[in-house]
């Protein structure tokens, strides 16, 4: 299971936080702190996996994370999930931004964080992942934006 | 994309804040702004608005007052706004929220709305916060959507079902046939999504698991058709056909294969191709070549498989890349317990990999070279553990030097090799072992005795070039206190012996008294072995006199009460001072001999001021004695002989006058208030561990005891009586009194008569 999906960038500045399991408001601080005080200690040519942080979950989980130019993705998980395939599927959800934003880059994630938001729940859902297909993703979530600017221009003519 | 404009402002509008306080000042009018709005009924903005409250709750500042507003969200028709509403419900509430239970209507509406993306929503927000009663309340619902919905409902259906599964266990029952029919479709996420629930079952279940087995030739059909199926774009990732589906179908299969002869042998066939076939040159495939090694590892496989499956491993380790490294590692350590001889293999590159830069890797390097410590490779990895832990990084100090203990517990080969590397590890990593080390070390130096000298001396040198660690600083106190005329002997066997004066050894104690490294415990075996040693050096008394009532004044409570009790010794019982500190030396474990020795020394002070009772009753100490005898496991000890000068007097109890030779009673020679009790206590003690001793020298007799152990719980006291008068003694008699604790057997005494002159 997935516990958790930090976006934040090379200052601890956060750009997307989903828990998906409970925490309170000043734990999920402290959790987003002390990731990014231990990620970012790492050279760039270490392995991907980290452990021994203790706020998320103790022993059992790791954080996975990738760190492309700016912005560190980090998915907390714990031992049912295959390590590789995480790093894989971080991987995907990047490409599937990319699609959706067309280069993407931190602004965007910044300005349209409800929308990195619904692509998000396309890929992980209750902590599981549900769908791998960048393709898929990409459609389901062009299909919910037309319709909820079509409700919108419907608003607007009133 | 359409923006969001309000939101967009909000986010620039905070950008723009150069400090902390005044984006603190920026969100809260704009928190200000949102409350008014909640309030207000139905305008086109809501939406924009709790997507800014999420934005704000994002970056850490209190969001709550926007639960009810989400609420309200979710039942309004308009799609924008349901999504956000059910947005913020999973980021704001939770079920041990009230307001969670007020959404339960909303979404068995929303479940069964006809746009099924509404559906979807409603799905996704249960499987991230539905509660056990929201679980039962909807469950049919769930099994339905299941049955009958197009794939992209089924597979959201199928993840939500394993969340429900997951808070409310029985209803597992409810899913299974529906979980079984699902592997029949077509669609990748729908397919994952049965597999993902299939396995949650099964974990949950026995018999679940049983009825499940069935499938494992459906399982394989698919993965076969996964395997080797021409290249198929939309599930390809880096030429391997949807891997994640792949990893999940081969977790399913470990589980269902797991001692179970049956299903293995039906996967036997699919393994081999699948771990011959996958190409490993990208991460896609080493993942998916992992998942099929751990499976082939943990289920009956065949034993050429099992060397496929150890020997991908081994190639892992060697890989370049530090991720398969790590991954390689892990997977080691999940077999290591069943197929030790083949992870012991590759114990080279595991104990190199401890070399390794990344933090990660020496700590699955660390678990694993503890994991294969054994009694025939003990030497060379504790050499090379020890090395490790000299220069490892800070948070697996702790982990290394327990590990090492207990390796070196198990495996010692030689108990001067288990001395020698606890004393490594104090060296290095002191700061960071476990409080219970410092006794059980002293427990080891007491039981190996031949080693006492070598090892007074190891940490004599040590205590010469480092007093900042404390746990070592402490053994080494004690230790000189305990042997230190081993140490002033100046020879020995094992090791070069050092050439110390009495000054040399009280300037090494005396530094680590006064060392504003050392802790109030430290300065506290520090001042007791400086008080031991009073007994062991002949020149140097009055040094250590000065010293111990330096300390009376000292602002550490302990130190001063020590301090006190010692002067006392050396004041007014300064005839006694020998005999007590046998006493305290007697003891195996040195926490309770601390509170003994304080102890005694009570009794003796308070005994010692109740006046002139000579017959103070000594059933009053004894039974609190002989339990602190008991604690130092000396309850089954048996004395042999104790030879003791009788005339017609009992024993050593009282102390009544007595006819002839009276004063020979008096062992203690000379004390007005002698403490009966005290002789035994005395006595006992002495004879456990003391040379030779005189103990009575007057009008031409002379006694000495001497002692020899016999076994752990029998002790042989012998006592020559030598008379060097003119006359002869005759009626010489022996007469021995214990108390409760210990056994007495009398041997014969050789003479009764003593002659002039005449030893016996």
């Amino acid at each position: 299971m997935i516990k958790a999906i930090l976006i934040f960038n090379n200052h601890g500045k956060p750009r997307l936080i989903r828990f998906y399991q409970y925490f309170a408001e000043d734990m999920q601080q402290q959790i987003i702190r002390e990731t990014f005080h231990l990620v970012s200690k790492r050279d760039d040519n270490v392995c991907n996996f980290l452990e021994g942080g203790s706020l998320i979950g103790g022993s059992d989980y790791k954080l996975i994370y990738r760190h492309y130019a700016t912005l560190y993705f980090v998915f907390c998980v714990d031992s049912s999930e295959s390590e590789l395939g995480i790093l894989d599927l971080i991987q995907v959800f990047v490409e599937t931004l990319d699609k959706c934003f067309e280069n993407v880059c931190e602004l965007d994630l910044i300005f349209h964080m409800d929308k990195v938001h619904y692509i998000l729940q396309e890929v992980v859902m209750g902590g599981m992942v549900l769908e791998t297909n960048m393709n898929e993703i990409v459609a389901q979530v062009e299909v919910q934006n037309r319709m909820e600017k079509s409700e919108v221009s419907l608003f607007l003519d009133r | 994309m359409s923006p969001s404009v309000p939101l967009q402002e909000m986010i620039r509008a905070i950008r723009s804040a150069r400090t902390q306080c005044e984006e603190r000042g920026v969100i809260q009018r704009e928190c200000a702004a949102i409350r008014a709005q909640f309030r207000q009924s139905d305008n086109g903005g809501r939406s924009h608005n709790l997507a800014k409250l999420l934005y704000v709750h994002m970056l850490g500042y209190p969001a709550h007052f926007g639960q009810m507003e989400c609420v309200r969200m979710i039942a309004s028709p308009r799609y924008s706004e349901k999504r956000v509403g059910y947005l913020g419900a999973m980021m704001l509430l939770d079920e041990k929220q009230d307001a969670s239970l007020l959404i339960t209507n909303s979404i068995k509406n929303d479940l069964s709305h006809s746009n099924q993306y509404v559906q979807s929503l409603a799905l996704c927000t249960l499987a991230c916060m539905g509660s056990a009663e929201m679980c039962r309340d909807l469950a049919p619902e769930i099994d339905r959507l299941l049955r009958a919905s197009n794939s992209y409902i089924k597979k959201k259906a199928a993840l939500c079902a394993v969340h429900i599964v997951r808070k409310v266990h029985d209803l597992g029952e409810l899913f299974t046939p529906a979980a079984r029919s699902l592997l029949a479709e077509k669609n990748h996420g729908v397919l994952h999504g049965a597999v993902v629930l299939i396995t949650e079952l099964c974990e949950r279940n026995q018999e679940t698991l049983e009825r499940f087995r069935k499938t494992v030739p459906d399982l394989v059909q698919i993965m076969k058709g996964l395997v080797i199926s021409g290249y198929s774009p939309e599930h390809d990732v880096a030429g391997i056909s949807d891997p994640f589906l792949q990893v999940r179908i081969l977790r399913l299969l470990r589980i269902l294969g797991r001692n179970n002869e049956g299903a293995s042998d039906a996967m036997n066939d699919l393994l081999a191709q699948v771990a011959t076939n996958t190409d490993s040159t990208k991460t896609v495939g080493n993942a998916v070549l992992y998942e099929t090694v751990l499976t082939v590892l943990h289920i009956k496989s065949e034993s050429g498989l099992r060397v496929l499956a150890v020997n991908i491993l081994g190639r892992f380790l060697l890989n370049n890349d530090r991720n398969i490294r790590y991954i390689a590692m892990i997977s080691l350590q999940k077999i290591v317990g069943t197929d030790h001889n083949a992870v012991q293999r590759h114990r080279g590159t595991i104990v190199d990999c401890l070399k390794d830069q990344d933090a990660s890797v020496k700590r699955r390097a660390l678990d694993l070279s503890l994991a294969l410590v054994s009694a025939s490779n003990v030497r060379s990895m504790m050499k090379e553990l020890l090395l490790f832990l000299s220069s490892c990084p800070p948070e697996l100090r702790a982990q290394a030097a327990s590990g090492i203990f207990n390796a070196a517990e198990r495996y010692a080969p030689s108990q001067r090799w288990h001395i020698d590397t606890i004393l490594h590890v104090l060296t290095t990593a002191g700061g960071d072992v476990r409080d219970e080390t410092v006794p059980n070390l002293i427990q080891l130096i007491t039981n190996a005795s031949e080693l006492h000298c070598y090892t007074v001396h190891k940490l004599y040198r040590a205590l010469l070039t480092d007093i900042s660690q404390q746990s070592l600083v402490q053994v080494a106190c004690w230790c000189i206190g305990e042997y230190g005329d081993l140490l002033l002997r100046g020879e020995c066997q094992e090791t070069e012996p050092v050439q110390v004066t009495e000054d040399d050894v009280l300037d090494a104690l005396e530094t680590v008294l006064q060392s504003h490294m050392s802790s109030p415990a430290t300065r506290g075996f520090a001042l007791t072995a400086t008080m031991k040693l009073s007994t062991r050096i002949t020149d140097n008394v009055d040094r250590i006199r000065s010293i111990v009532s330096i300390y009376g004044s000292c602002i550490d409570v302990e130190l001063q009460q020590r301090a006190v009790e010692y002067n006392a010794l050396f004041r007014k019982y300064d005839h006694m001072r020998y005999a007590t500190i046998l006493l305290v030396h007697s003891n195996n474990v040195h926490t309770v001999s601390i509170s003994f020795e304080r102890f005694v020394l009570k009794m003796q002070s308070s005994v010692f001021c109740s006046g002139s009772n000579r017959q103070v009753s000594p059933l009053v100490f004894l039974p609190q004695v002989c339990d602190l005898l008991d604690l130092l496991g000396g309850s089954e000890v048996t004395l042999q002989p104790i030879p003791a000068v009788g005339g017609t007097a009992p024993g050593l109890f009282t102390n009544t006058s007595s006819t002839t030779g009276g004063d020979l009673l008096d062992l203690l020679g000379g004390l007005e208030p002698a403490p009966p009790f005290f002789c035994s206590e005395l006595s006992y003690l002495i004879f456990s561990a003391a040379p030779t001793v005189q103990v009575y020298e007057k009008a031409g007799v002379a006694l000495t005891l001497s002692c020899e152990k016999q076994s752990d719980s029998g002790l042989t006291v012998t006592l020559t009586a030598s008379n060097s008068t003119d006359s002869d003694i005759s009626s010489f008699t022996l007469q021995a009194a214990v108390p409760k604790v210990c056994l007495i057997k009398h041997a014969i005494p050789t003479h009764t008569h003593q002659q002039t002159s005449f030893l016996c």
